[in-house]
């Protein structure tokens, strides 16, 4: 469970989150909406650990674990996954080998030996089949080249490697085709019936056609202004944002 | 693909780890450089008239000649007066027969820097020849070489057994007054390997020569020679450690490679000098003229360098190309941190027709360290159809670096292509950022870009040695970042 009480964050000295309180049991997806700029991003760096972004008051905790006094890969190490909107190219420097690394970065913080190569490989490929990437992919550099379809699939492959306890989903429909948005839908899917809870951040709801959401919340001026169901979203997709003032 | 990164956790906590001093009896002249010095070390090493004639003829060039200023490093200027030109561990003033008679104690030091000199324990494939302060203390494998015919031994054995061939070489390609070091490593060399190939012959193994500077106020001044007849293919490797020791120690080499028609020879070097310390005290200066001569037609020399250690590194790893089709390369990763500077890249001088040269420079800087690529590639009117391509990367760790790249290009011939491309990146705070999301730790994460930085330098390594460069890497940029 993802529980965040009172949170306020603050980016050079400026508030841009003001008393969120979000709890998202395993297995549940939530749905995060709002108008661009009302700070859905901010949360996503302030959970991830990014120290640009101030925590002013509040608490963040992750299965019982306070993580704002803990380092971003430690987080990581708790079964926080964030899958970014804007993923990081790194010339030279395979996708298999940069999944080694992850998977084993976690492996050692759980105290466990690291995976052998064709044990890796296995869980790799399978990952990959799921994503729709096809197997040369696995060798190129990580996101070098990638267009932006490859590079949100690449995240849900690394989301099904590392399966975390907790994953936040940043806008990963923006520029996505039919085929893509089916595809991720699917992931979260088979991720979340394994007991990962979601935080889908996102405005546009209408990639939320393949996913059953539990509740969408409505963030707006640095507040969840509104909580609801499924139809939330679809009252959003016909009306916009107007109506939920801040 | 990354086989050091699973042992990095291992190796990050580990500082200079070839820094440790071996107390061992050693023979050392006085500090101070004079004729005097020069014949009692030719006479020290019994060699013949022409040998000590050469070395006096260069120490009255290097006594008219000046340290150069033109490369983009600082220190004060060097006393060489003060520092001894001979070293040699006593048990060895006999030359060891076999590494039964060499000392243990120099057996150890080899063990702890991972270089096991006892053939039954090498891996296969690797020779080994080790110099320690400024004699050889032990060639490996010799009777494999010698069946094939290649001769691999300390080059003061060679002048003695091979007098004909030091004749004909020694000097050719880097004569005695081509630059100050060069002329002072004529002076005074003591020891280094020596390698000949014969005509059609594939080298069996990978010849390595492994140099530990152990006295202190001592320089060491190797000299190798590698001459590729016709047709033959080596490859060398070349691995330095020094200890850890407050004041400079030079370090000034002499490395000449002469590949005659069809013959190959690529040169790999693991530099670790002892760098000094984070407030950049002690450390090696690492003043080092290595210059390979494509002689023959079709002949390739190929320099392959990952510079991680030294105070000050100046090298130039060059290749004049005089046969028609010569191919010259030189692939280099140079990485300074702390208060290290390196002025280091390459020569490529076109001669032949037709022929080739890449350069592939990466320079990593962290710290307060500056690193610089000088390169000169240059075509001589009788070079048609020459062809040069190179790429000069620098990456950037952190605010209080600097990089520098200086291409020169003399072209004189209009046939010829010359491309140059270079780039400056620095690592991205974004970068660290998603690595330390998917669990890695910062330095995890900054070995696992400059990794993927150096990919193209490294793939030229053997493998071996491409492992060490790899945890070589990951040690020396320990703390880069924070």
């Amino acid at each position: 469970m993802l529980d965040i009480q009172s949170l306020a964050v603050s980016v050079a000295n400026k508030t841009i989150l003001k008393a969120i309180e979000l709890t998202i049991n395993s297995g549940e997806i939530h749905v995060l909406m709002g108008p661009n700029g009302v700070g859905k991003s901010t949360l996503t760096r302030a959970l991830l650990g990014d120290e640009d972004y101030t925590v002013e008051s509040g608490s963040i905790t992750l299965a019982g674990q306070d993580l704002l006094p803990l380092s971003i890969e430690q987080r990581a190490h708790q079964g926080l996954f964030i899958a970014f909107q804007h993923p990081v190219t790194i010339p030279g420097v395979s996708n298999l080998q940069f999944y080694k690394a992850m998977v084993n970065a976690h492996r050692q913080a759980q105290h466990q030996e690291p995976l052998d190569a064709i044990e890796l490989l296995e869980q790799v490929k399978h990952a990959a089949q799921q994503s729709g990437l096809a197997e040369d992919f696995l060798y190129r550099g990580l996101n070098d080249g990638f267009s932006g379809g490859e590079k949100k699939r690449n995240e849900l492959l690394q989301m099904l490697l590392l399966s975390p306890r907790f994953a936040v989903v940043d806008e990963i429909d923006s520029g996505l085709d039919v085929d893509a948005l089916k595809i991720i839908g699917q992931g979260i899917r088979h991720l979340q019936q394994q007991g990962t809870g979601f935080l889908l951040i996102t405005h546009y709801p209408h990639w939320l056609e393949y996913l059953t959401p539990d509740q969408v919340h409505i963030l707006v001026g640095g507040r969840i202004v509104q909580s609801g169901g499924a139809e939330l979203a679809d009252q959003v997709a016909d009306h916009g944002f107007q109506a939920f003032a801040a | 693909m990354c086989a050091a990164n699973t042992d990095l956790q291992h190796h990050l906590q580990q500082h200079y780890s070839a820094g440790f001093v071996t107390d061992i009896e050693s023979d050392t002249f006085p500090a101070g450089l004079n004729e005097t010095v020069i014949r009692q070390l030719s006479a020290k090493k019994q060699e013949p008239e022409f040998v000590l004639n050469w070395r006096l003829q260069a120490f009255q060039r290097w006594c008219k000649m000046k340290p150069p200023t033109w490369a983009q490093v600082k220190y004060a200027p060097i006393d060489f007066q003060s520092i001894a030109y001979y070293s040699s561990p006593k048990s060895l003033a006999d030359r060891p027969k076999s590494l039964d008679d060499v000392d243990p104690e120099l057996l150890q030091t080899y063990e702890k820097l991972g270089i096991p000199l006892h053939e039954q324990e090498m891996l296969a494939g690797v020779a080994v020849d080790a110099v320690f302060d400024s004699v050889s203390v032990a060639t490996t494998f010799k009777d494999t070489l010698a069946k094939a015919g290649v001769i691999f031994c300390p080059i003061s054995e060679a002048i003695q057994q091979h007098p004909e061939l030091i004749q004909a070489y020694l000097g050719r390609v880097v004569p005695p007054g081509d630059n100050f070091y060069a002329a002072l490593n004529a002076a005074v060399f003591s020891d280094g390997s020596f390698v000949y190939v014969p005509e059609g012959v594939r080298c069996p193994l990978e010849l390595s020569t492994y140099f530990r500077i152990n006295a202190a106020n001592t320089g060491q001044f190797e000299r190798t020679l590698i001459i590729a007849d016709k047709g033959s293919y080596v490859s060398y490797l070349e691995g330095c450690t020094a200890p850890m020791r407050d004041e400079n120690q030079l370090h000034a080499a002499v490395v000449e490679l002469v590949a005659l028609d069809d013959a190959e020879i690529k040169y790999s070097t693991v530099q670790n000098w002892y760098p000094g310390d984070e407030h950049g005290r002690g450390g090696i200066y690492n003043f080092v003229t290595k210059r390979g001569l494509c002689a023959g037609t079709r002949s390739k020399i190929s320099w392959t360098q990952v510079e991680t250690g030294s105070a000050i590194t100046w090298k130039y790893p060059s290749v004049i190309l005089r046969g028609d089709h010569a191919i010259g390369e030189f692939y280099s990763v140079a990485v300074t941190r702390n208060y290290q500077q390196a002025d280091t890249g390459t020569k490529m001088i076109h001669v032949g027709k037709n022929t080739r040269s890449t350069i592939l420079s990466k320079g990593i800087s962290a710290g307060k360290s500056q690193n610089t690529y000088r390169g000169l590639v240059k075509v001589n009117p009788t070079a048609t159809d020459a062809r040069n391509y190179t790429q000069c990367d620098s990456l950037l760790i952190g605010d209080g670096c600097s990089a520098n790249t200086f291409p020169y290009i003399e072209a004189g011939e209009y046939s010829g292509i010359v491309e140059h491309e270079a780039t400056t990146s620095k690592i991205a705070d974004e970068q660290l950022l998603y690595l330390q999301q998917r669990g890695l730790e910062p330095e995890q994460a900054v070995a696992l870009v400059v990794n993927g930085f150096c990919k193209d330098v490294f793939e030229q390594l053997p493998m071996e040695f491409a492992v060490e460069a790899n945890r070589l890497m990951q040690v020396s940029l320990e703390g880069c970042i924070g």
